[in-house]
């Protein structure tokens, strides 16, 4: 709860993720929007894929982000000094990164019901799978990004390791997007449970290892 | 003799380089092409020729996937006593295992042009959990490259290659999830159509796949045994020599 | 022979992929090797001995 807290305090002064990774997310989508030549019928039949492909995009910005608080000046034993249990830290830092994640993403909803005239049926649904899609994307970026600690060749790594892991997160996500703005006939309320699924496994396969990664790196 | 070379690894590579002919052998003279008579039609149906395909593909699948089995376990083992020995042999078994993993999804990629009339298909279940397999295995690869301690690094890529493990489990359930149809053969080893010799060729190839992956697997683990004894103690040593040879000159 | 050029470029591959794999490690191998003494190449006995971290 401490680390949450503290670096969403530092969010708060610094704002990186409210005028750095919003605007990447939002300037996705408008490139989404020239690739695909304007045409309203395909974004919006499309906007459930381009949409988390967006966040996850932005989403390995965020994780950078929250790993680059420890990375300077002893951040890291100061952190381990202040004597708390690694698996704190990592729920805290977890806890932090899905809290900015949401208000990139609900600001991204706000940007395609624009953008792409995205029609919403199913609001309910909607936002449970946001909230499962997110709980999986920060327990898993979290966990990756410990891994890289400080690590220089970070930038470059971090993606390719966080982003086929998070495959599934954008399958059942565009899934029960698809339902939830019927563009798609299926099951939204299922996908959204593979979701939080995937959160779970990953929020307590973090738990396990942060412990090993935190204690030597 | 080469540098990681033993009797035992010249032997399995003479007999590795005898089954790879014998297999040629088995595969394209001694085995019929897939041919049918359709009942109906009377029409001749099946994969013909490209079936031999199948003798690559097989092997090449079943060696990735036990290949980052090996890494998981390696890892495993790494996390519970720390050793040395199950990290340089989880980090050459993943590097097999991408290759083969890369060969399984370019011969599968040429077969199904002829059979499936596509090079790629995104219904398919084990289509796609290899593809992510083989994009987890370079980021696992990428992470055993990077800088840090010995000791960080083999805890870190330990870490990475017990999660792949995980993640391509969680993958295959959602992708299946996803397209719940797969146009992948299922089993064909139990169909009866398939023939005696075509069964005996086919296990001869994972066989021989099995016994190329120990080589290399050795081979790939010396290799790495070597590098990082040079890590270890190459720079004592190059300073020791040319100290040496310094006292050589002014004596 | 059906699908012949398929064929050729699947076992090609293949053939190519581990012949070149194999290759490489082994040239690889024998450069370090020039570089560590024989006594320090023994790969087999130090097996459980040694641990992650001690040296």
């Amino acid at each position: 709860m401490l680390v949450a807290q503290k670096d969403l305090r530092i969010e708060l002064r610094s704002k990186v993720a409210l005028n750095q990774v919003v605007p990447f997310a939002l300037l996705v989508l408008v490139l989404f929007g020239f690739a695909l030549d304007a045409d309203r019928a395909s974004l919006t039949n499309f906007t459930p894929g381009l949409y988390w492909v967006a966040i996850l995009l932005a989403s390995v910005l965020a994780v950078h982000r929250s790993v680059g608080l420890e990375a300077g000046e002893g951040a890291r034993e100061g952190l381990l000094l202040s004597g708390m249990r690694p698996e704190s830290v990592y729920l805290g830092k977890t806890l932090a990164l899905i809290a900015q994640i949401l208000v990139v993403a609900l600001m991204m909803l706000g940007g395609v019901v624009i953008l792409y005239e995205a029609p919403v049926d199913d609001g309910l649904l909607l936002v449970a799978a946001l909230f499962g899609a997110v709980l999986g994307v920060g327990a898993a970026g979290t966990l990756y990004g410990a891994l890289l600690g400080g690590q220089r060749a970070r930038e470059t790594v971090l993606p390719i390791l966080l982003l086929p892991v998070l495959s599934p997160v954008l399958i059942a996500a565009t899934r029960a997007f698809g339902d939830a703005m019927g563009t798609v006939a299926t099951d939204g309320w299922q996908w959204t449970g593979l979701l939080f699924g995937f959160g779970a496994i990953y929020l307590a396969l973090g738990v396990v290892s942060h412990g090993v990664l935190m204690e030597e790196n | 003799m080469s540098a990681t070379g033993s009797r035992t690894t010249r032997v399995l590579g003479v007999a590795v380089l005898i089954g790879a002919a014998l297999l040629v052998y088995l595969a394209f003279v001694a085995t019929d092409p897939d041919v049918r008579i359709d009942a109906t039609s009377g029409e001749e149906i099946g994969q013909f020729d490209a079936v031999r395909l199948i003798y690559v593909h097989v092997p090449a699948a079943i060696i990735a996937y036990l290949a980052f089995f090996v890494t998981a376990v390696g890892s495993a083992v790494v996390l519970k006593n720390r050793s040395v020995w199950w990290d340089l042999v989880a980090g050459a078994s993943a590097e097999i295992g991408s290759l083969a993993a890369a060969l399984a999804l370019i011969t599968g990629s040429i077969w199904g042009r002829p059979i499936w009339n596509t090079w790629w298909e995104w219904g398919d279940v084990r289509l796609l959990t290899t593809l992510v397999l083989f994009m987890l295995s370079l980021g696992y690869l990428a992470v055993r490259r990077l800088e840090g301690t010995a000791e960080m690094r083999a805890k870190r890529s330990a870490v990475v290659g017990l999660l792949l493990i995980v993640n391509v489990i969680i993958v295959n359930r959602s992708v299946e999830w996803w397209e719940n149809q797969t146009l992948h053969q299922q089993s064909t080893i139990a169909d009866a159509t398939i023939e005696d010799l075509t069964l005996f060729t086919l296990f001869f190839s994972m066989f021989l796949g099995l016994a190329a992956y120990v080589w290399m697997l050795i081979h790939r683990f010396r290799l790495a045994w070597l590098e990082r004894q040079d890590e270890r103690f190459g720079l004592d040593e190059a300073i020791e020599r040319r100290r040496a040879e310094a006292e050589g000159v002014s004596t | 022979m059906t699908h012949v050029g398929y064929l050729i470029a699947g076992w090609g591959v293949v053939f190519v992929g581990c012949g070149g794999y194999a290759w490489s490690v082994l040239r690889r191998a024998r450069r370090v090797a020039a570089r560590v003494p024989d006594e320090r190449a023994r790969w087999m006995t130090s097996r459980d001995a040694e641990r992650i971290g001690e040296s």
